[in-house]
């Protein structure tokens, strides 16, 4: 079980003494990110807001990048999924991530199109 | 140490179940089936958002003109500060509940205790604050009038600078009364009467020079259309009723889906999180009273340490695709 951990964030860079410093460090590192989330957020640089690639703008795909970001550390940290054996990792993640990978982009694609047909068809505002 | 809660007197046998090729004992199994189940339908929820915001792309509301109230606080509007403090109070929880986890494999019944309790009150303060928020967002801001195509048209002054419904219109004697159920049908009755009546705010209007509406459409600047006074003029007729805050089927901020989807979501995360409360709850006492101590470990504090991380994570996203995308 959970006992033996592995203490070593971001690919082996970053090492820590004992599993409660660990936590501290992640802490650090989750509340930098939603720092730099946040400041973004207010400040909206423009050139951000300009560039849009692959469909949105750019600081929408830094603030998603971020946000999964955040998300593999709690749940291979905070979660301990670092520390279980590697099939039960990736029977829990490839499962989710899978799914719901596929259902956003069914649901997504659906929304942009039935824009679409709202913008060049003749019906009314909203309902 | 063995963690398995329950011997069945069948460990060495392969097919006896006493086999664990996943080093986990079944209860952490059947949390993390349940996190997993969880979190599909956490994201058919904002699966469903993405694909209602996708369909209104052009008239979505801006989270940054909606959400901008800080608690004891009445300055300038204030975007993302308040939901960047509850983030930081449930990931500080989360950090919390790790330590009690990891002072549980130490089999350190006080630390266990105490970080237990740093968690819960964690919890209490971000279900507190999720619920001013929507009193707020209920409560409203400026008001709005509503067309009977259903769009919401807001005010705002020559700078385009927000004006509230207050600012121009002053309420005229109406003979109109709420409807009550013991004047008619029984089953029938109506809630509080609007403030003001869309004449009031016609007449208003037209004696404010100034006063111009700002549409739901984005424009390329990405921020909301507003029109001429002219254009105004000719706009405000559509109106049929104002609309002062938000609840299941008007919405003063814009698309009604917006009030919708932040109420079903935000509301489906907040119960997740006062019955992570309540269960952590629970293991406190359990905790105190020397449970675990007896059990000879503390994998029930771990267990429910997953569902508290879960939740965190889940507001992750929340957070995300709610208040910065």
């Amino acid at each position: 079980m959970g006992h033996e951990h592995k203490l070593a964030i971001f690919q082996g860079t970053l090492k820590f003494k004992n599993n409660v410093q660990k936590i501290w460090g992640v802490l650090i590192f989750l509340t930098i990110v939603t720092a730099i989330e946040v400041a973004l957020g207010i400040y909206k640089p423009a050139f951000l807001m300009d560039f849009s690639p692959i469909g949105m703008k750019a600081l929408n795909w830094i603030f998603i990048i971020l946000t999964l970001v955040k998300a593999y550390y709690i749940a291979w940290d905070f979660m301990h999924l670092r520390d279980e054996t590697k099939w039960l990792r990736r029977a829990i993640v490839w499962t989710c991530v899978f799914l719901i990978v596929y259902l956003i982009t069914i649901l997504l694609v659906e929304g942009d199109y039935i824009r679409n047909v709202w913008e060049n068809g003749h019906t009314a505002w909203d309902f | 140490m063995d963690s398995t809660a329950i011997t069945t007197g069948t460990e060495e046998k392969t097919w006896g179940g006493g086999n664990q090729p996943f080093k986990a004992s079944y209860g952490k199994m059947m949390m993390w089936f349940f996190i997993m189940s969880d979190a599909l339908t956490f994201s058919g929820f904002l699966a469903a958002y993405g694909f209602s915001r996708f369909k209104f792309i052009e008239s979505w509301p801006i989270a940054d003109e909606v959400f901008t109230h800080i608690p004891f606080y009445h300055g300038d509007p204030q975007p993302m500060i308040y939901v960047a403090f509850m983030t930081f109070i449930l990931i500080m929880s989360s950090v919390t509940m790790v330590l009690a986890v990891d002072a549980g494999h130490k089999m350190q019944q006080n630390k266990v205790a105490w970080y237990m309790f740093l968690t819960i009150i964690g919890g209490a303060i971000f279900v507190g604050s999720q619920a001013w928020e929507w009193a707020t967002f209920i409560k409203g801001d400026f008001g709005a009038v509503e067309t009977r195509g259903g769009q919401i048209l807001q005010f705002v002054d020559n700078e385009g600078k927000r004006v509230a419904l207050a600012d121009f219109t002053t309420a005229s004697e109406t003979e109109r009364t709420a409807h009550e159920r013991k004047n008619g049908l029984w089953f029938r009755d109506e809630g509080t009467l609007p403030t003001y009546t869309m004449a009031d705010v016609k007449a208003g209007f037209l004696a404010n020079d100034d006063v111009l509406i700002r549409t739901q459409v984005i424009n390329e600047e990405g921020e909301k259309t507003v029109l001429t006074r002219a254009e105004s003029m000719k706009k405000i007729e559509e109106g049929v009723m104002t609309v002062e805050g938000a609840n299941l089927v008007h919405n003063e901020y814009g698309s009604r889906l917006f009030a919708d989807f932040f109420f079903f979501i935000t509301g489906f995360h907040g119960f997740h999180v006062f019955s992570g409360v309540l269960i952590n709850l629970i293991i406190f006492f359990n905790v105190i009273i020397g449970t675990y101590e007896k059990r000879g470990h503390y994998e029930m504090v771990e267990k429910v340490g997953l569902y508290w991380h879960f939740v965190d994570l889940v507001w992750v996203f929340v957070f995300t695709f709610f208040y910065l995308v």
